[in-house]
């Protein structure tokens, strides 16, 4: 077999699962390091190169690394990545020092940004210190979009949103506020030099079925309905509430109404709960506050009694698996009494400000705009997409990574460099070893199990609607928690020239990662002859050259590996080294610089 | 030595024994030899044979005396019986242990050093005996833990670290056993388990005294060029005899003898599992002492370092045959018949007046 190319940035990356989840690519390990060391402010600042916005995320992130976290495949429960985030954006020290500034020479090229969510954000706070002028047009009279106007303020609070947008918008963004966009071809028109689009997905899907425009005062649509509670139009509720789908808006829509007056609050799905697309916390978050979730039923009708919705028709499925699909069957059906409803079924684009005939096309199934999964560019040059204006609904930490690369795309686009020439991401690999058994991070397995984030008393929290829930880690918490990560960017680094085959590292190795074996037939085969089951191809298979003395093969199943460093504290000629991993990522105007 | 303690967390589809032990169960505590030191591997070997074999860890007993060597019992099965005692006296302490409890599985761990010079003369009655037991000789050709000087089974002409050549004969550890009537006499190499694992449990089944001398490079001093004891050496002039597996009792035999390979020969253990050579050399015969003594020779006058089980003798009868012991454990005895009193003691001397 060919030996495993460590040099190629990506291997290691990917062994850093965390970091190879997040869109955006966060330094975890690093910023939990930092944590643990008490250096919240650089903490932060690492956090903020990658995805922008830390405080935000901290609360709210889909968190699509703790699922990949290698300490789940360990003991079954991730370290609480993005709670821990929080904790950095809590205890920071001021920052204003450390923010990137934009040049008081600007470089003469001005980029328009449609709506001042998450994407259109990070493209500016990318593109203003390269002395870029941002012009942002937002329809409504704050910044922050989706972050604004759909998370209530029980889950994140205003003065962190408003830090971290201000951080950006202070660099000298001209920002339009309450200036929808209304014709592409006129924004076009004066003269900008780029135009990024992120407008977001803004239109909640509607439920046209009978009744369902007889009683439209009692019926919302679940984003429109939490944008009116944002901007006080809404403040109460009627006691009976149901929650029609159950994504996170459902989660959002069902605890908001419980502080607006709701008493008998209930989120009805069409499937299972292994289906449900709302993130399993928030499903727990929700019950804790007493919703009950109703499965497997599927609206019929709106129930209109003399002009008014006294309730909803479901018919009771029952799904069962074919052919690798599931499929449904009527069982029955049923009559929820309520007085008003909450539509939370998903969210479409929605671009009529886009004239069709402006060179930027669209395809005609979806009608999406075409775009570049890429660079960001859709057919028109000059023209970009990001966030869930580009493919649509999404989360924020997409919409944040959609924003640094459509930025590299806009500076390319605005230097005359090609959009597709980009500068590939780079690493550092340097030894961890600091003496003869001591390493540059703290290489014991810490067996503490997951810390549980405390929450408000019931009664406090539904007494104001921006009461924020989750109260935060405790010191002893956050001590306990940054301790089971377990530093997978300090990586097992092989020089098989070195190896003499004493087989120290494959005895010491506590999860049986290390084999000696002869070479075979490829992966698939060696993934057989291991020294335990290799059963996650996810996972990589790092191989070594030939050995020098019996030219077998040293191989690492990168499944499960604690890179707790007895395999190099073992090795007799240092052929095993820990080294730690950096993944440095291409930005615009360059590559990314240690904080 | 190493910075933290192996962390208890193992793989997490790591296989169990018929106990519904994992491997990891069997281990013992963090071992303190020299990085890359070869008894860590035989230590991992001696723990997969354990589990494999599914014997309770508090059905063993692990033996040793002074050495490098002889700390390795430490670092298996923790919750199994030991006793760590005086240099070169493991066997008449395996000896006692072993008359007093016949029924525990007993394991000594010895070095060069602690069988060949300061007990020798131990080692040599434990074969003559045939106490029932798997003695491991953990054979690196120095003394490690007073940094270096040869050892009693340093080759002629091998060199120290610092190169000074050796001039007095070494003494062969496995053509003395044969010499002395060994019933189970086998040498393996530290680096190679697939070979060294089956051997040890065929070792720990057999009735009576299973010799294992294993060559176990020493890293720290004799690794380097002039030595004979190295990884490199080992692996340069390394010739198996006759690879053996080890099929327990109860699995099924099945697996057909390798393809081209010659005559496959069974083996049958004390308690009916079985040893079997996938393949032999033509004029070989590991029942036959003196072929086996020979071929030995004939590999060393090459310069090779025969491995493998090289002879077995499956109508051993151990120390308890020949002695007509008691079936029982003593300790399973009751006091009365463990001690049946003044009147029984006076009428046994009568007999011998």
């Amino acid at each position: 077999m060919d030996p495993t190319d460590v040099r190629n940035p990506q291997y290691y990356h990917k062994v850093v699962d965390c970091q190879w989840a997040c869109p955006a690519h966060t330094n975890v390990p690093e910023y939990i390091r930092l944590i643990a060391q008490g250096r919240y402010t650089d903490s932060y600042m690492l956090n903020r190169m990658s995805n922008v916005f830390p405080g935000i995320l901290g609360r709210t992130c889909d968190r699509p690394c703790e699922p990949a976290c290698r300490r789940g495949r360990v003991d079954g429960k991730p370290v609480a990545i993005c709670r821990l985030k929080r904790v950095a954006a809590d205890l920071r020290d001021e920052i204003d020092d450390r923010l990137p500034q934009a040049p008081a020479q600007k470089n003469g090229k001005r980029v328009a940004l449609v709506g001042a969510g998450p994407a259109s954000l990070t493209v500016a706070n990318d593109l203003m210190p390269l002395g870029y002028e941002c012009v942002i047009y937002e329809k409504l009279p704050q910044a922050g979009g989706l972050m604004r106007y759909n998370i209530p303020a029980f889950r994140l609070p205003a003065p962190v949103l408003d830090a971290e947008v201000d951080a950006i918008l202070d660099m000298g963004v001209d920002i339009r506020y309450e200036m929808p966009v209304t014709s592409l071809k006129a924004l076009l028109a004066e003269g900008y030099d780029a135009v990024f689009v992120g407008s977001g997905a803004p239109r909640g899907k509607e439920l046209d079925i009978p009744g369902r425009w007889d009683a439209k005062a009692q019926i919302h649509i679940g984003i429109e309905w939490l944008g009116s509670v944002h901007f006080g139009h809404v403040e109460t509720i009627s006691p009976r509430v149901l929650i029609i789908g159950v994504g996170n808006t459902a989660m959002d829509c069902c605890r908001t109404s419980k502080r607006l007056g709701g008493t008998d609050v209930k989120v009805v799905a069409r499937r299972s709960r292994p289906y449900f697309k709302a993130s399993p916390w928030e499903l727990e978050d929700a019950e804790e506050e007493g919703i009950e979730i109703v499965e497997n039923h599927a609206p019929k009708r709106f129930v209109i009694e003399g002009g008014k919705l006294v309730g909803m028709e479901f018919e009771q499925l029952e799904w069962t698996e074919a052919d690798g699909k599931q499929k449904s069957k009527v069982i029955g059906t049923t009559v929820i009494p309520c007085d008003e409803v909450i539509l939370a079924i998903g969210q479409d684009n929605a671009f009529p400000w886009i004239e069709r005939d402006i060179g930027l096309a669209f395809d005609p199934k979806w009608d999406m705009p075409v775009v570049d999964r890429t660079t960001f560019m859709s057919t028109r040059p000059g023209v970009f997409f990001g966030g869930d204006a580009a493919w649509g609904p999404e989360n924020i930490i997409w919409a944040v990574e959609h924003g640094h690369q459509a930025a590299i795309s806009i500076d390319n686009h605005c230097q005359g460099v090609p959009v597709t020439d980009r500068p590939p991401d780079g690493m550092n690999l340097v030894s961890a070893k600091l003496g003869m058994h001591a390493w540059s991070y703290h290489n014991d397995y810490n067996p503490s199990s997951r810390a549980k984030m405390e929450h408000e008393a019931l009664v406090k929290r539904f007494s104001d609607v921006a009461v924020e829930v989750e109260l935060g880690f405790t010191p002893e918490q956050t001590a306990a928690e940054v301790q089971r990560c377990l530093n997978c960017d300090i990586e097992t680094h092989f020089t098989s020239t070195l190896c003499i085959e004493c087989d120290a590292c494959v005895d010491v190795c506590p999860v049986n990662c290390l084999t000696i074996a002869p070479d075979g037939r490829g992966e698939a085969d060696l993934r057989a002859r291991l020294s335990a089951p290799a059963a996650n191809p996810d996972q990589g298979l790092y191989v070594s050259a030939a050995l020098p003395q019996t030219g077998r093969l040293m191989v690492k199943d990168e499944d499960v590996c604690l890179h707790c460093g007895l395999c190099a504290e073992r090795c007799p000629t240092a052929a095993w080294d820990m080294q730690k991993f950096d993944l440095i990522r291409a930005v615009a105007g360059g590559l990314e610089h240690a904080i | 030595m190493t910075s933290i303690v192996k962390p208890p967390v193992k793989h997490p589809s790591l296989p169990r024994n018929a106990l519904g032990l994992t491997r990891r169960d069997y281990e013992g505590a963090m071992s303190t030899l020299c990085a890359g030191c070869g008894h860590d591997s035989i230590t991992a070997a001696i723990v997969q044979a354990f589990w494999e074999l599914d014997v309770p860890p508090h059905r063993a007993a692990k033996m040793s005396g002074i050495g490098c060597s002889s700390k390795t019992t430490a670092y298996f099965m923790k919750q199994s019986h030991g006793f760590n005692g005086v240099h070169g006296r493991m066997p008449a302490l395996t000896t006692g242990a072993n008359a007093a409890n016949r029924d525990l599985v007993y394991i000594g761990i010895s070095g060069d050093g602690d069988s060949l010079s300061i007990g020798l003369g131990q080692f040599v009655h434990a074969i003559r005996r045939n106490v029932n037991m798997l003695y491991v000789l953990e054979n690196n050709g120095v003394y490690g833990l007073t940094k270096g000087q040869f050892s009693a089974s340093a080759d002629i002409g091998s060199t120290s670290k610092k190169g000074d050549e050796n001039e007095f004969p070494p003494i062969d550890p496995v053509l003395l056993a044969l010499s002395l009537g060994a019933t189970f006499v086998a040498r393996g190499f530290s680096g190679d388990k697939a070979q060294l694992v089956p051997m040890l449990k065929a070792g720990l089944l057999h009735n009576g005294f299973g010799f294992i001398d294993i060559i176990s490079p020493c890293v720290s001093f004799n690794d380097h060029v002039g030595s004979t004891k190295s990884y490199r050496y080992t692996r340069e002039h390394y010739q198996e005899l006759a690879p053996v597996d080890f099929v327990p009792l109860r699995k099924e035999i099945t697996a057909p003898a390798e393809a081209g390979a010659g005559d496959a020969m069974s083996v049958a253990m004390h308690d009916g599992s079985v040893v079997r050579f996938r393949k032999t050399p033509e004029d070989y015969n590991p029942r036959d002492r003196d072929v086996a003594y020979r071929h030995l020779r004939d590999h060393q006058r090459r310069g090779e370092i025969p491995t493998g089980l090289i002879y077995i003798n499956e109508r051993s009868q151990d120390l308890h045959t020949l002695n007509k012991t008691v079936a029982r454990p003593l300790v399973e005895l009751p006091y009365e018949e463990l001690c049946p009193g003044n009147a029984a003691l006076q009428e046994l001397m009568e007999e011998y007046r």
